[in-house]
C-alpha cells in the first residue's frame, strides 16, 4: 500500500538562551492508510514535537524546521498557515493528552463541535448540530441529544477525551494523530478509549499515529512501532518484531523497566541507569552509549538507522544481531543487564 | 518481610465533605462520601498496596491516616495509640514515624528552599540533631537515595522529575519513620525512572525495615511492590488479599475488571486473552448507588445487589471480598455468601 503520510528526515531545532535544542534529529517514517503507528519514548525524546511538527504546530520564531512532511502530494512544512488550516482537522486531526484543558470551558461541547464543522463545511447550524450528536453517539457518549448542551466541566475525563475524539473525527480525516490520548485516564477508561480507536481504525480505515510511553498500549493497538531516544528513532519495526525480537538496548531497557502483571514480585527491576542526555549537548557517538552496559569502542561513532537483523526491522546499534538474543536476556525476560563497572 | 505486629489499624474510617448552598445562611444540601467506612491493617515491615480509579477516595484516605484532615468518624491507631481527636501538639511525636511521599515531584518541594533545608529542617524541628550533624545526616541521606552530597546547596528546579522524587524520599526518610505513605509515587515519572524509584523504595525497605502504604492506579507496579493489596471503589474497600491471590484469583468483579483493563505488554497474549471492559464512569460519590456500589457497572448484578450492601467476608484465608456473587470461589462457599 502506498503511504498517505510521509515524514522524511525531519529535524526540529529550537534556539534558546542556553543554546540550540535539537528536539528532533532526522526522523523518517511512512504511514499507510489504515495503519496504526506507535511512537514510543520518554519525556524529551522528541515524539510529541515530531507529531506537532506534522501539523505545523511547532512553528515559532526560534524554531528551525528541516526535512519534509508529505501528504496528498504536498510538503506540509512548506505550506503557509492558511493552506495548513485546510489540512488540519479536514485531513489530519489531532487529539491531545490532557482532556481537561483542551476544551474551551465557557462553550457548550456541542457548540465547539459545530463551530469546527461550520468552519470547514457549508452546512446549516441545525445540520451541524445533528452531525455533532451523531459523532458523540459514535464515540460512545450516552444521551448525546442532551449532552451536546452540556459544558466541558459536566463531563468526566474519559468523556471529555471522547468529545475530543468526536471533534477530531468531525471532518472525517484520513489521519488521526493521538498524543498520549489515555495517559491522564484510569485504566478502565483507557481500555474503553483504546477499543474506540481500534474500532474506528477497523471500520473507517482511519490511519493513526499514536504517541505513548506505555508499551502495554502499544501491544494492544499498534501495527508498527518507532522507538525514539534523544530526538532520534533508534528502532523501527513491526509490533511483533519490537516485542519478540527487539534490537536496540534502549528498547530492552524499556521492557526491563516494566512491571507486568505476571512478573516476579519484589525482584530488582533491570533498570536503565542514569538519565537521558541533554538535548543541548548530545554525546558525539551513539546517544545511548553513556547509559548502555553493552557499549564498546565502536559506539563512539554514531550508528545509522538501518536494517541489521531482518527486513523491515531498522535499528541504530553497533552490536552484532547474533549476540543480542543472549545480551538482552535478564532473569528469563528482556531487560538491560546491569554491568558492574570497574 | 512482615513480622506480624499490626503497626497501623484503621477502623470504620469515614470522611464526608458537606456540600453547602445559600449565600448568607449556608445549609448542607448534600455530602461527598469520599471515604465511607474503611478498615484496614498494616503490619510491621509489610507493604500494603491500595488501588482504585481516580475519585475512589485513595488520597483522602492517606490524608486521614496522617491526620492532615479530621475524619468524620472512625479510628486510626498507630502502634496501638489512637490518633483521631489528638491535638497537633500531641500528634507531633507520632507524625515523626509516619511520613509521606507525594505524587507530584514538581509541586511537593518548596522552590525557594535549598535541598539541604528541605531535608534538614524536619530533622532539626524534631530535635533529632543540630548544627553540623544535620548537614552530615542530610548528606548521608542524599547518598543513600542515589544523589550526591554536593546537591546539598541546590534548588529543586535544578533537578529532573526522578531526582526530585529521590529528594522527596530522602525527606520522608530523614526522621527515621516506621511507616511511609506513598501516594502515587511513580505515576508522574517515565517508565525507566519508575523502575529506578521502585528499586530504591524496595532497597530502603530492606535496609530500614520500613512499612509502606503504597497507593497507585498502576496495578503492575502495585503487584510488584506489595505483600497485600486492597481494592477501593467509591469510598469503600471491596477486596483485600495477598498480592498473588488477588491477581491470580480475584473474587470481586471490580477487581477482575481492573485487572482486565491493564494492557499486557505482549501483543500475542494481549490479543488472546478474554477481557472484561467496564462500561461508563464511576458513579458520583455524592449519591452512591444503593446496595453494592458497583452494581450499576457489574455484569453479574442481580436484585439483591441493588437492595443489600454486601459485607466483607473472608472466603479464603486472608482473602476478603464484599460481593454477593464473587468470582473464582468454590460453589460451597459461594452459596454461604448469598444468605
Amino acid at each position: 500500500m502506498s503511504p498517505i503520510l510521509e515524514v522524511d528526515d525531519l529535524r526540529v531545532r529550537f534556539t534558546t538562551q542556553d543554546g540550540v535544542v535539537s528536539a528532533v534529529d532526522g526522523v523518517s517514517f511512512d504511514l499507510a492508510a489504515g495503519e496504526v503507528l506507535a511512537i514510543v519514548g520518554e519525556s524529551g525524546s522528541g515524539k510529541s514535537v515530531t507529531a506537532q511538527t506534522v501539523l505545523g504546530l511547532t512553528r515559532a520564531p526560534n524554531a528551525t524546521i528541516e526535512g519534509a512532511v508529505r501528504f496528498g502530494g504536498k510538503d506540509l512544512t512548506a505550506l503557509d498557515d492558511r493552506e495548513l488550516q485546510s489540512i488540519r482537522g479536514e485531513h489530519i486531526a489531532m487529539v491531545f493528552q490532557d482532556p481537561m484543558t483542551s476544551l474551551n470551558p465557557v462553550y457548550r461541547v456541542g457548540d465547539q463541535i459545530t463551530e469546527m464543522i461550520r468552519a470547514h463545511r457549508d452546512v446549516s447550524r441545525a445540520e451541524a448540530r445533528d452531525r455533532a450528536i451523531e459523532l458523540l453517539r459514535t464515540v460512545g457518549i450516552p444521551n448525546p441529544e442532551r449532552r451536546v448542551r452540556d459544558y466541558p466541566h459536566e463531563f468526566s475525563g474519559g468523556m471529555r477525551q471522547r468529545v475530543m475524539i468526536a471533534m477530531a473525527l468531525s471532518l472525517e480525516p484520513e489521519v488521526l494523530i493521538a498524543d498520549e490520548p489515555t495517559t491522564a485516564l484510569d485504566v478502565t477508561i483507557q481500555a474503553q478509549i483504546l477499543r474506540l480507536l481500534a474500532d474506528l481504525n477497523a471500520e473507517r480505515g482511519l490511519a493513526v499515529v499514536l504517541i505513548t510511553h506505555d508499551l502495554g498500549v502499544v501491544a494492544e493497538v499498534a501495527d508498527r512501532v518507532l522507538v525514539m531516544y534523544a530526538g532520534q528513532v533508534v528502532e523501527d519495526a513491526s509490533v511483533d518484531d519490537i516485542f519478540y525480537d527487539p534490537q536496540h538496548p534502549y528498547t530492552w531497557g524499556l521492557f526491563g523497566s516494566l512491571t507486568p502483571l505476571d512478573a516476579p514480585q519484589h525482584s530488582r527491576l533491570p533498570q536503565i541507569g542514569g538519565a537521558p542526555p541533554s538535548l543541548l549537548s548530545l554525546p558525539p557517538g551513539c546517544r545511548f552509549a553513556p547509559r548502555c552496559p553493552h557499549a564498546f569502542e565502536k559506539c563512539s561513532q554514531a550508528p545509522s538507522l538501518e536494517t541489521r537483523a531482518a527486513t523491515g526491522h531498522l535499528d541504530r546499534c553497533w552490536l552484532e544481531p547474533a549476540q543480542k538474543s543472549t545480551l538482552r536476556e535478564v532473569d528469563g525476560r528482556i531487560g538491560l543487564r546491569q554491568v558492574v563497572s570497574l | 518481610m512482615s513480622t506480624g505486629e499490626p503497626l497501623l489499624e484503621v477502623t470504620d474510617l469515614v470522611k464526608h465533605f458537606p456540600i453547602k448552598a445559600g449565600a448568607i445562611i449556608e445549609r448542607e444540601v448534600g455530602r461527598v462520601r469520599a471515604v465511607d467506612g474503611v478498615s484496614l491493617t498494616l503490619r510491621e515491615g509489610e507493604t500494603l498496596g491500595l488501588v482504585g480509579e481516580s475519585g475512589c477516595g485513595k488520597s483522602t484516605l492517606c490524608r486521614l491516616i496522617l491526620q492532615l484532615m479530621a475524619p468524620t468518624s472512625g479510628s486510626v491507631r498507630f502502634q496501638g495509640e489512637e490518633l483521631v481527636g489528638r491535638s497537633r501538639r500531641d500528634l507531633r511525636p507520632i507524625r515523626r514515624h509516619i511520613q509521606m511521599v507525594f505524587q507530584d515531584p514538581y509541586a511537593s518541594l518548596n522552590p525557594r528552599k535549598r535541598i539541604g533545608q528541605i531535608i534538614g529542617d524536619p530533622i532539626e524541628l524534631h530535635g533529632l540533631a543540630s548544627g553540623a550533624e544535620v548537614k552530615r545526616q542530610v548528606q548521608d541521606l542524599l547518598d543513600r537515595v542515589g544523589l550526591q552530597a554536593e546537591h546539598y546547596n541546590r534548588f529543586p528546579h535544578e533537578f529532573s522529575g526522578g531526582q526530585r522524587q529521590r529528594i522527596g524520599i530522602a525527606r520522608a526518610l530523614a526522621l527515621r519513620p516506621k511507616l511511609i505513605i506513598a501516594d502515587e509515587p511513580v505515576s508522574a515519572l517515565d517508565v525507566s525512572v519508575q523502575a529506578q524509584i521502585i528499586n530504591l523504595l524496595e532497597d530502603l525497605q530492606d535496609e530500614f525495615g520500613l512499612s509502606y502504604l503504597f497507593v497507585a492506579h498502576d496495578l503492575g507496579v502495585v503487584r510488584h511492590v506489595s505483600d497485600r493489596v486492597a481494592v477501593m471503589y467509591l469510598g469503600k474497600i471491596v477486596e483485600t488479599a495477598s498480592a498473588t491471590e488477588l491477581y491470580d484469583k480475584p473474587f470481586h468483579p471490580y477487581s477482575t475488571a481492573l485487572l482486565s483493563a491493564v494492557p499486557i505488554p505482549d501483543p500475542r497474549r494481549n490479543a488472546a486473552r478474554e477481557r472484561l471492559i467496564l462500561e461508563g464512569d464511576v458513579p458520583s460519590p455524592i449519591d452512591p448507588p444503593s446496595g453494592c456500589r458497583f452494581h450499576t457497572r457489574c455484569r453479574w448484578a442481580t436484585e439483591i445487589c441493588s437492595a443489600e450492601e454486601p459485607d466483607m467476608i473472608e472466603r479464603e484465608r486472608a482473602h476478603l471480598a464484599a460481593c454477593h456473587h464473587p468470582r473464582n470461589v468454590e460453589a460451597a462457599t459461594h452459596g454461604a455468601g448469598n444468605i
